[in-house]
Formats: structure tokens, C-alpha cells, sequence
């Protein structure tokens, strides 16, 4: 799944300076709002759904190669947050849904908890 | 990025990738075509064909002396024929309002030529006027194709010798030690040293996987001296050729129960850290996960110690993969 095209499939907001993100591609997600639970489980390469907006959320998705976050409810990542994902390339994306809500689009889309990417192609 | 847009706003700026930046560090000269082939005006249309299939090209600029008069390209060629009229001159076919480039110009600027005219290629001319080379689109996607290979080899270089320093280093026993100072509170820099132990690692030559899981443990032993410390603290790693030691120490205020500290779940953390998504209490046990071994200890007078190693020879699975 392109990244682009779940950003406009869920009309997300892009929050970042993205520039590319027909060229990222996206088969796992993961959610949850405890970052030491992210870090042991949130494979490589995924989306990550979060209510978190804090900066740290931008070291955990550089540690673990994270190219994308769902920001839910709304939350407003502060300006330091947003330039250090410009910085890292991380995409942070915004949505008034709650994460419940976007976890179920993004398994409607195909994205699944977990998959291999290399049993995919 | 709109290219033939000639002001670039700051947020286009932001937007600027490795590629982009290339077409501005690049000029016309360092991708364009030298070995190049130049008709004379007073050639029939037939000859400039000949010299077209057999050089297999499209177009050709029209110069005598180095003096550019006009360029020639397959359409006026196919004009010629279509009119029945291939022994007339190249003169009487070609382009004579030609659309140049500088050999000095930024690679941007003539893809920039390229967008608003839609010619196939520009002649290129020196500072005195002269034909000295032509450009075509696939010489500037060759051109940025090779710019970017060199960067691979640069890092890869870099990767190489890095990786190569224990066996260049002739010694009884290499370590190579790594220190980050880790301030108290400081959120906004949490992961920072984590970030760059992975970074080092991977250019040291460590598999992914390795440098995944140094990563995380690093991160959470990283995080506990921001959240959990009086005064900040160190982490600590070496490496050498057979494991990886990560130590992280602070002076206080110790760990009253550390056996309560390992459990899964238990923490200390405040409501404000717990707001920012610390405090799972899994800290500990995410790092017992990734290292081969992990010891702690803690007194109030000394602060807390915490040491974790990873052997080389035997790699441990991931968190991820123990399902």
C-alpha cells in the first residue's frame, strides 16, 4: 500500500514537509501509546497509529526505521517535534478519528498486524 | 516542486531531496555529452542522415569553427523528406533560433530550459561563445544517476573502513568505546544516543538485526537516566570484535527494590512522563529481550548501574521474532 494513497483514502493531514510519499509503501501497522511497548513491538517499516504528539515519538520512529505516524484525536505535535521528523523524514500525518477508528481503515486497506514484507512478494 | 518556477519559497526548500540538491550542486558541464558530433551548414540533408543513423543520434548542433549557427533534428530531417527535397543544404533546414545552455549553468537551470521549451537538446557553449558539448534529458538522468552512485560509494567507503578498523588496528585487545552524556528531563533529545549508537553499529558493519536490538536497549537505558535520575548520567558503549557492552550509570537516587523494578509493568513514573508515553513499566524488561545479559545494581549512595551485553558469535532472536 502507498502512503499517499492512505493519506487520501483516510484524508489525513499531512503535517510534515513530506515530499515523497508516493514512494513509500506501507504493509504493517502497529498502535499503541506506550512507547516502551512500540519499541519492542512495532515492526520496521510500519505505520504507527498514536494519540501521542510528543517530540519523543519522532526518536522512537528513527530508532525503529518508522516512516510514517497517525496522529489521532487531533493531537498538535509542537514545533520542535515537527522539525525534528522533517529532519529525520518521518512523516507525521493528523486525524480528527479516534485510534479505533483509523486502525480499522488501515486493516480495510489491507494492512495487517505483523506481516513479512518478504511474504508478500 | 514545480521546476520551471524560478523562486524556490522556503517551503519548496524543505522539500528539496537528495536529487534536487544534486541539480543545483551539478552543472551542465560535469553530465554533458563532449565527444560531440557537429554537422556544417553547407552538408546536403542526405550526409547529416547518414550521420545521424551511424551515429545513432537524433540531433546535432550546426557549427563551423566552434561557431554555433543553427541545430538540426530529426524533424527537419522528416520535413526534408516529406518535401522530396534531401539534397537541399542543411542550412535550409535547420533551427537557426537556437535555445542554449552554459556549460557553467546549474544542472536546474537547463532542466529548467527543458520543461519550458520542450526541445530534445541544447547545445552547450563555453564562455567565449563556443560549442562544446550538447545536452540531451538522458545525459542529465545519467548525470544525477552517477552523482548518486558516488554518494552510495562514499558512505559504503565509509561503512568499509569503519568496519575494517579492527583488523587495521593491530593491538592484543581493540575496544572501541562510545560515551553520550545524557542530561536529566531532557525529552526533547531522548533517543538521540540511542539513535546514534544504532548508526554506529550499522556503519561498524553490525547486521540490522544487532543494531535493532542495541538500539532498543540503548533507548530504554537512555530514558530511564532522563526520567529516572537526579542529575542525568552516561551511557556507555564498547565494542569489540566478539560483543558489545552497554553500560549505563548515574549517581543517584538508587533503586529501593530492584527485584520490583524488573517486574514487568512496575514503574515509578509520574503522571506528566506517563502523559508523554513513558512509565509502561517494560523498560527493563524490553532490554532483558534484546541482550544476552543484563546485570543491575543500584544503592542510594552510588546510584544505579546498569550493564547489558550482546555476543557477536551467537545472535539472539529479536522480541519480535520470539512468536
Amino acid at each position: 500500500m502507498i502512503l499517499q494513497d492512505v493519506i487520501e483514502r483516510m484524508q489525513l493531514k499531512v503535517l510534515t514537509n513530506s515530499s515523497d510519499l508516493n514512494h513509500v509503501h506501507i504493509y504493517q501497522g502497529y498502535v499503541s501509546d506506550m512507547l516502551s511497548c512500540v519499541v519492542a513491538g512495532a515492526p520496521n517499516g510500519c505505520v504507527w497509529v498514536t494519540l501521542l504528539a510528543h517530540s519523543n515519538i519522532v526518536a522512537v520512529a528513527t530508532l525503529l526505521e518508522i516512516p510514517a505516524i497517525i496522529i489521532t484525536e487531533g493531537a498538535q505535535p509542537d514545533e520542535t517535534t515537527l522539525a525534528q521528523a522533517n529532519e529525520k523524514e518521518i512523516a507525521l500525518l493528523s486525524t480528527l478519528s479516534p485510534s479505533f477508528e483509523v486502525v480499522g481503515r488501515l486493516w480495510q486497506m489491507g494492512i495487517r498486524a505483523n506481516d513479512r514484507i518478504s511474504d508478500l512478494i | 516542486m514545480s521546476l520551471d518556477n524560478t523562486n524556490i519559497t522556503d517551503a519548496d526548500a524543505a522539500k528539496i531531496t537528495r536529487v534536487e540538491e544534486l541539480a543545483y550542486e551539478l552543472t551542465v558541464d560535469d553530465v554533458m555529452s563532449k565527444n560531440l558530433i557537429t554537422l556544417t551548414p553547407e552538408l546536403t540533408m542526405r550526409d547529416a542522415l547518414d550521420i545521424f543513423r551511424k551515429n545513432r543520434i537524433s540531433g546535432a548542433p550546426v557549427a563551423v569553427n566552434g561557431e554555433l549557427l543553427g541545430i538540426l533534428s530529426i524533424e527537419d530531417m522528416i520535413r526534408s523528406l516529406r518535401d522530396g527535397r534531401i539534397d537541399l543544404s542543411v542550412a535550409d533546414y535547420m533551427t537557426r533560433d537556437v535555445i542554449t545552455a552554459r556549460n557553467t549553468d546549474q544542472l536546474i537551470e537547463a532542466l529548467k530550459q527543458f520543461v519550458k521549451t520542450k526541445v530534445g537538446r541544447l547545445p552547450v557553449l563555453d564562455e567565449n561563445g563556443k560549442v562544446v558539448g550538447i545536452l540531451t534529458k538522458g545525459d542529465i538522468s545519467i548525470g544525477l544517476l552517477k552523482a548518486l552512485q558516488r554518494d552510495y560509494e562514499t558512505e559504503e567507503l565509509i561503512r568499509y573502513r569503519a568496519s575494517h578498523l579492527f583488523e587495521d588496528i593491530v593491538s592484543d585487545h581493540t575496544t572501541l568505546i562510545l560515551r553520550y552524556y545524557v542530561k536529566k528531563n531532557d525529552f526533547t533529545h531522548g533517543g538521540a544516543a540511542s539513535n546514534n549508537i544504532k548508526k554506529a553499529l550499522r556503519r561498524l558493519g553490525a547486521s540490522p538485526q544487532i543494531a535493532r536490538q542495541c538500539g532498543i536497549a540503548a533507548y530504554e537505558a537512555e530514558m530511564n537516566l532522563i526520567i529516572h535520575t537526579n542529575n542525568g548520567g552516561i551511557l556507555r558503549v564498547e565494542i569489540e570484535q566478539d560483543k558489545i557492552t552497554l553500560e549505563a550509570y548515574d549517581d543517584g537516587p538508587g533503586i529501593p527494590d530492584i527485584e520490583l523494578a524488573m517486574q514487568p509493568g512496575y514503574s515509578t513514573a509520574s503522571e506528566e512522563v506517563r502523559r508523554m508515553g513513558f512509565g509502561a513499566g517494560m523498560g527493563l524488561s524490553n532490554i532483558k529481550q534484546c541482550v544476552d545479559e543484563m546485570r543491575l545494581t543500584s544503592s542510594p549512595e552510588r546510584g544505579t548501574n546498569l550493564y547489558m551485553t550482546l555476543y557477536l558469535k551467537t545472535p539472539k532472536h529479536s522480541p519480535k521474532d520470539k512468536d
